[in-house]
């Protein structure tokens, strides 16, 4: 499909930088000119800041939720809403240079659904507003009186859902109070996170109506370059581990072989603990061919600053996300020091 | 020497101007005649590739307004976030740089089909939406436009006059007068989709894809006549030449025998033909610019007729027709000037220029060409029989065409011998013998005429038969007065409630798409009613085919279909069902499988039931009163007398083009002769002088001459008639059924022949005319002179 490949720019080219598909999310460190940048000491407005930052470059509202149906079965789902700028302005007609692009999917243990939109902003067609808070594109929607408590919705061809998220603890903040570092360099994003959502609702697959509950994570991060030109990829994590602890890490790789790591420990109650570039490790230890390529679906994850050393085996390691810019994305299982359920994201694969 | 022997060659010409201007009337007008045919061909080609639709998004349904108003930028936003995944197509007609644009803006982010290749380029999207944003313009377009704040980039599949840009840009360049017309629906479906709203319905695109289909046939049209005008060109051409030789076969003896080599002349005459070939080729391009300016304007109308707007009806100078038009010019020259070196290489230095010598020479010639003429039918046929396709059935035209040609000097030569076998009288006699020494020189030109006879003999044939089995069908398929679709099946029911007592009869149109050999086919359901027994346009069918319908013990299928599948009456189908019928389809790209309603019911259960045919006396009534009864919009009620209308008015237009054409070639013909007899006329005088001496006057002997031209005009016509049918059949039983899947019975319209030989004959009558008339005058001097200076 032609459109296919033109979307592939908008985000690649425009957004993220490269062209060429393997680096789909990588450089998002192109030149911002006129856009704002993340300060460090930056004081967030809420609930203003649930809202969309047209002045940066780019956006996202990231939903991932660990489910199961009432046999016990493991499922997953996604919602993203990326937004993404030509210009850091906006305005109330076709010339928005917003465009918006959202990925739903649902992943069983063997099966992968997934449905992509992509609309322009200015129109109505997608956005997100702060108070009350509503997400949507097209027909898919999140939105609640506040974030706390939303309600969640999209379909594709084969497969659609709803479901309602209560949030269970408070909003944490990655990196140095929400200013996430990516680079030595000094690159960075504003960056938290909800991981207490509690789940339920309803899943419809090609099986039938399916009731689901569980627990979901929503991440928010914006930026105008947040990536130097030389991280080509990465390996993100999060896990919700069944004593109430929760975990987030992540792994950039640069073209030139270095790595940059981040990681997060989120105490049951909602403190955290930020973690330099050194302190999480995540390597590679079982590989499944996804479509067409050779992607890592097992991994052993560890932070010993925390005594975590776990193992992480995707659910359904044909989690692919065949949207205009491919990439990784499944639930989880983790075993080892600690288990539990979570996330994971590769993309440069 | 050199210099000395071109002095002979002007010097010639100087002598004899009108003999250099026939010549170059004859390369010009046959070139005239080709590229301006060639230029309507590739206006109407390069047109209906781009009106097939302006976004290469023909099969993409649509989503209308149920009234037919434009849709408002909420109405789009609304209609996605139910699901519905349409795309906006904001159209409207702005002035830019003094010119006068189409302006159509595309949302690429949700556009359902591929978006133009030029589009993609570069930076893609980026490209598209950024500061400075793409337009894609024709390459004529792109010249015109000085746009600052856009990157023009010349793409030659937009219709001229057309921009295609994004939307948002479409809409500044607009100044917010454009509309949406129309939104572009996904075929993706989510499956919480919510219903459409009432405001709004959906329209599939099957019609516009038919009417498609049909143009086809103007365009076949077009190109056959592009073809047949070709041959009859280069027969002309070599014509000219050859003659122009034969003219000056003295000069070139003369010349010789002073001692300029042949080496030299024949460089000579090679240059002077170029040059004229160079010439003649550029006043022949320039000409047939001027026919296809004057004819273009219906085939603009006739698409813009199909296709609503957005036909340029302005002539484009396009290279290719340009240089086809230079190159025929130098071709048919260049053939003609090989034969005429060959001859002067083989000319003895002191030969007379015998007349009757050479009229011996050339009827071995003729049995020659005769021969070659049976070898080109052979080859035709063989070529039919071994392969099969469009190239095939054009070769097998082609064949035809230049066979016959070839064939006709030595049958009018037969024809000629014959008719002297049976005169008793002297001068009868001296009349066919003198015919037959002419006709070596008028034989090209005669066997343009042939060609050209035949050629539009054929053509009409063709579009005339088109036209009535069209029409019939047309009375035949569309036999309810008044077709109506509803939106929903609430309305449905209502609308068919209300009809019940009113109408005489409601028949559903049901149909569900499916596929047939990989190909999509429609399936219909039909109830047991008199209209389609006494009008459906059976080919052919098993005896008791509708009551054997009706009980559902097969199905019906289209001709194309039938011949696709190569399916035959009681061959079971892959649906299981029996085939008892198959009937023609004209116009429809598409196969058809027609069923009785009740197994259609049960096979589609989910098949909307929208769409009715009315069989009423009043439809004007019935249209008003479903008009007021229900809020309708002109789509959904259609009066079959207008539905007919517009599609007999395409045909009006094919044929003001196929008469111009008819007319044109007929007069490049009649110059073909009318330069010949000229020609003729002065080597005659040594074969006249005698006759003149033993008593007959020089009117009476200009009456013979007229006569003699009319002669062997009718002769030829009368062969031409023949040959012109043959074609026809061809074009109808073997071209369009490789072109369209469907075979057109032939009907035969004498009188069309008639006035077709009364212009003929005319043509040549004014060609025969003003020989004639310079031969009453010719100074009875000149006559003696033959007699003292016979060389």
């Amino acid at each position: 499909m032609n459109a296919k490949i033109l979307i592939f720019f908008v985000f690649a080219v425009i957004t993220l930088g490269n062209t060429a598909q393997a680096q789909g999310f990588a450089n998002l460190g192109r030149t911002a000119e006129g856009f704002s940048e993340p300060q460090r000491g930056y004081t967030f407005d809420f609930p203003k800041d649930h809202g969309a930052h047209p002045d940066f470059q780019i956006e996202w509202w990231y939903l991932t939720a660990n489910l199961k149906d009432d046999a016990g079965r493991d499922l997953g789902l996604q919602w993203t809403l990326f937004r993404s700028a030509l210009a850091p302005e906006s305005n109330p007609t076709w010339s928005s240079p917003q465009i918006w692009m959202g990925h739903a999917a649902v992943t069983t243990p063997d099966a992968h659904f997934v449905a992509e939109r992509l609309s322009r902003g200015g129109i109505g067609q997608a956005g997100v507003t702060a108070a009350p808070f509503d997400a949507w594109i097209d027909d898919w929607q999140m939105t609640g009186e506040t974030l706390d408590a939303v309600t969640l919705t999209a379909s594709g061809e084969d497969f659609a859902y709803e479901v309602s998220l209560t949030a269970q603890g408070p909003l944490v903040f990655h990196g140095e109070n929400g200013y996430s570092q990516k680079s030595d360099s000094g690159r960075a994003s504003y960056y938290y996170s909800q991981p207490f959502y509690k789940v339920s609702g309803t899943l419809i697959l090609p099986e039938g109506p399916v009731a689901v509950t569980g627990t979901a994570w929503l991440d928010r991060e914006w930026a105008s370059q947040p990536l130097a030109a030389t991280q080509v990829s990465w390996d993100w994590f999060s896990m919700v581990f069944d004593d109430g602890a929760r975990m987030m890490g992540f792994v950039l790789h640069d073209s030139d072989g270095g790595d940059y790591t981040q990681a997060t420990w989120i105490t049951p109650d909602g403190q955290t603990i930020a973690y330099p570039d050194g302190a999480f490790e995540a390597t590679a230890m079982q590989r499944s061919a996804v479509a067409g390529r050779d992607v890592p679906t097992g991994w052993r994850v560890k932070l010993p600053e925390q005594g975590v050393d776990v193992t992480v085996t995707a659910l359904n390691p044909q989690a692919w996300m065949d949207t205009s810019v491919p990439y990784w994305e499944g639930p989880v299982t983790i075993l080892g020091s600690h288990s539990g359920r979570g996330y994971l994201e590769m993309t440069g694969y | 020497m050199t210099r000395v022997s071109a002095s002979a060659f002007w010097s010639y010409w100087m002598r004899n101007p009108w003999q250099l201007a026939m010549l170059l009337a004859g390369l010009a007008l046959s070139t005239a005649l080709w590229s301006g045919v060639q230029a309507i061909n590739a206006e109407a080609r390069a047109s209906y590739a781009s009106a097939a639709d302006v976004l290469d998004a023909g099969d993409v349904a649509r989503v209308l307004k149920s009234d037919g108003s434009s849709f408002t930028v909420e109405d789009y936003v609304a209609l996605r976030r139910l699901g519905w995944l349409v795309s906006p197509v904001l159209e409207g007609e702005t002035e830019l740089d003094g010119h006068r644009f189409r302006i159509v803006g595309i949302e690429p982010l949700t556009f359902p089909a591929a978006l133009p290749e030029r589009l993609q380029e570069g930076d893609g999207l980026v490209d598209m939406v950024g500061a400075r944003p793409v337009v894609l313009a024709h390459p004529d377009d792109v010249t015109l436009l000085t746009l600052t704040d856009m990157q023009v980039r010349a793409d030659r599949t937009r219709p001229r006059g057309n921009l295609l840009m994004d939307i948002a840009a479409a809409d500044r360049l607009l100044a917010s007068q454009g509309e949406i017309r129309r939104l572009l629906l996904n075929p993706q479906k989510p499956i919480n989709q919510k219903p459409l709203p009432r405001d709004f319905r959906v329209a599939r695109t099957d019609v516009q894809a038919d009417v498609a289909r049909l143009t086809q046939s103007f365009h076949l049209n077009l190109t056959a006549f592009g073809l047949l005008s070709f041959a009859v060109g280069i027969f002309i051409v070599y014509g000219a030449v050859g003659l122009a030789f034969e003219q000056r076969r003295s000069m070139f003896r003369t010349l010789r025998a002073l001692g300029i080599s042949l080496r030299t002349l024949v460089i000579m005459l090679a240059l002077e033909l170029s040059v004229f070939a160079g010439l003649a080729g550029l006043a022949g391009v320039g000409l047939g610019y001027v026919i296809a300016a004057a004819l273009l304007p219906d085939v603009a109308a006739t698409l813009r007729g199909l296709y609503g707007a957005d036909v340029a009806g302005q002539l484009q100078l396009r290279t290719s027709w340009w240089l086809s038009g230079m190159a025929m010019a130098f071709g048919g020259t260049a053939v003609a000037a090989c034969a005429a070196i060959y001859k002067l290489a083989r000319m003895p230095v002191l030969s007379f220029n015998h007349p009757r010598a050479m009229r011996i020479g050339t009827s071995r010639a003729a049995r020659g060409l005769a021969i070659t003429a049976v070898g080109l039918f052979a080859l035709g046929i063989g070529i039919q029989t071994v392969a099969s396709g469009l190239l095939a059935g054009f070769a097998l035209l082609a064949c035809l065409l230049v066979g016959a040609a070839f064939a006709l000097p030595w049958l009018l030569d037969r024809a000629l011998c014959l008719a002297q076998g049976q005169s008793r009288s002297a001068l009868v006699q001296w009349f066919w013998a003198d015919s037959r020494q002419q006709l070596p020189g008028l034989s090209m030109a005669l066997m343009a005429l042939l060609l050209a006879m035949a050629a539009n003999i054929g053509v009409s044939t063709m579009v005339s038969s088109f036209r009535l089995t069209f029409t019939d069908y047309l009375d035949q398929r569309l036999s309810s007065e008044i077709y109506l679709s509803a939106t929903t099946t609430e309305e449905a029911q209502e609308i068919t409630a209300f009809l019940r007592d009113r109408v005489d009869a409601i028949l559903p149109i049901m149909s569900a798409q499916s596929r047939v050999g990989g190909l999509p086919a429609e399936v219909y359901g039909i109830i047991d009613h008199s209209t389609y027994r006494t009008n459906w346009p059976l080919i052919d069918a098993e005896p008791d085919v509708w009551d054997a319908l009706a009980a559902g013990d097969g199905a019906l299928v289209n001709e194309q279909l039938a011949r696709r599948q190569g399916w035959t009456l009681g061959d079971t189908l892959p649906s299981g069902d029996r085939l008892l019928g198959i009937y023609s389809d004209y116009g429809n790209a598409v196969g058809q499988i027609i069923l009785s309603a009740d197994v259609f019911v049960q096979r589609y259960p989910e098949a909307d039931r929208l769409r009715f045919g009315l069989r009423t006396n009043a439809a004007a009534e019935i249209t008003e009163a479903l008009n007021t009864a229900f809020d309708l919009n002109e789509d959904q009620v259609v009066n079959q007398s207008e539905l007919k209308a517009f599609s007999l008015q395409v045909f009006e237009r094919t044929f003001a083009v196929t008469g111009a054409l008819n007319i044109l070639t007929l007069s490049v013909a009649g110059l073909a002769i009318f330069i010949s007899l000229l020609t003729l006329a002065t080597m005659r005088l040594p074969q006249l002088a005698p006759v003149w001496a033993l008593g007959l006057t020089r009117a009476a002997l200009s009456r013979l001459e007229l006569l003699r031209a009319i002669c062997l005009a009718a002769m030829t016509t009368a062969l031409a008639l023949p040959v012109g049918l043959i074609l026809a059949w061809v074009l109808l039983a073997i071209v369009n059924v490789e072109a369209f899947g469907w075979r057109l019975p032939m009907y035969v319209f004498p009188i069309d022949y008639m006035r077709l030989t009364v212009l003929a004959l005319i043509a040549a009558l004014l060609a025969a005319l003003w020989p004639a008339i310079r031969l009453a005058r010719t100074d009875t001097q000149s006559l003696l002179k033959v007699f003292s200076n016979e060389r």
